[in-house]
């Protein structure tokens, strides 16, 4: 009972996005890193690789992985000042503070595509 | 080195390239919101980053700071999740940061050459 109270709390919530995010973006960065390189066969290898993205789903995936990158950013930035700053009283407000980030890098990028 | 040892220097480190990363995914972040309005494109991408020293440097600090990072995440997840401890979870993670410092350099170059 005790563990599902804590886990109701949103310094969990934090913890949990920062975590899941930090896995997601490990698992895509081989991904990443193999596109970009893809312009070492040149130009048009590149272009060949961001015509086969240029498609609704891939879309909708990025725009996920911009968010998760948010997200671990504004988490990170929460745990750096958790334990830098003297802030623990502040614990809900970072957490807030760090959502709002991630949404907003998420809805500029919605935005822009 | 102690075992206790090793696990401050961890986490020294995790939070040294936290701190490089902060500020690297935030530059990252307005770059991929400002290219992708109008679509990507091969030309526009390397346009940018041919024969830039800027960006050569900025993205090789960018991706041995994620190197570092990304393992010792991981490592913590593995024990944390999936109980791994011991010589192995250490020398998986040391291969994970080293084969994403070969392709992440080699995506570099890649857009740079």
């Amino acid at each position: 009972m005790s563990e599902w109270r804590a886990r109701s709390h949103p310094a969990w919530w934090a913890f949990l996005v920062h975590r899941v995010s930090g896995i997601a973006l490990a698992l895509f960065l081989p991904f990443h890193f193999w596109a970009l390189g893809r312009a070492l066969a040149g130009e048009a290898a590149l272009e060949g690789f961001l015509h086969w993205a240029d498609t609704p789903l891939v879309k909708i995936a990025e725009w996920g992985l911009v968010l998760l990158l948010a997200a671990h950013l504004a988490g990170g930035a929460r745990v750096l000042a958790l334990e830098f700053l003297s802030w623990r009283d502040w614990q809900k407000s970072l957490a807030a503070c760090a959502a709002a980030l991630a949404l907003a890098a998420g809805l500029a990028f919605a935005l822009a595509l | 080195m102690t075992p206790a040892r090793r696990e401050t220097l961890l986490w020294i480190m995790q939070r040294a390239s936290a701190a490089v990363l902060a500020l690297c995914v935030l530059v990252h972040l307005v770059t991929v919101v400002y290219a992708v309005r109008g679509g990507l494109s091969a030309a526009e991408i390397l346009g940018r980053t041919r024969g830039s020293a800027a960006w050569l440097a900025f993205y090789s600090l960018f991706v041995l700071a994620v190197s570092v990072h990304a393992p010792i995440g991981l490592r913590a997840v593995a024990l944390e999740w999936l109980g791994w401890r011991g010589a192995s979870r250490d020398w998986v993670m040391v291969a994970i940061g080293s084969a994403l410092a070969l392709a992440g350099l080699r995506a570099v170059f890649a857009v740079f050459l």
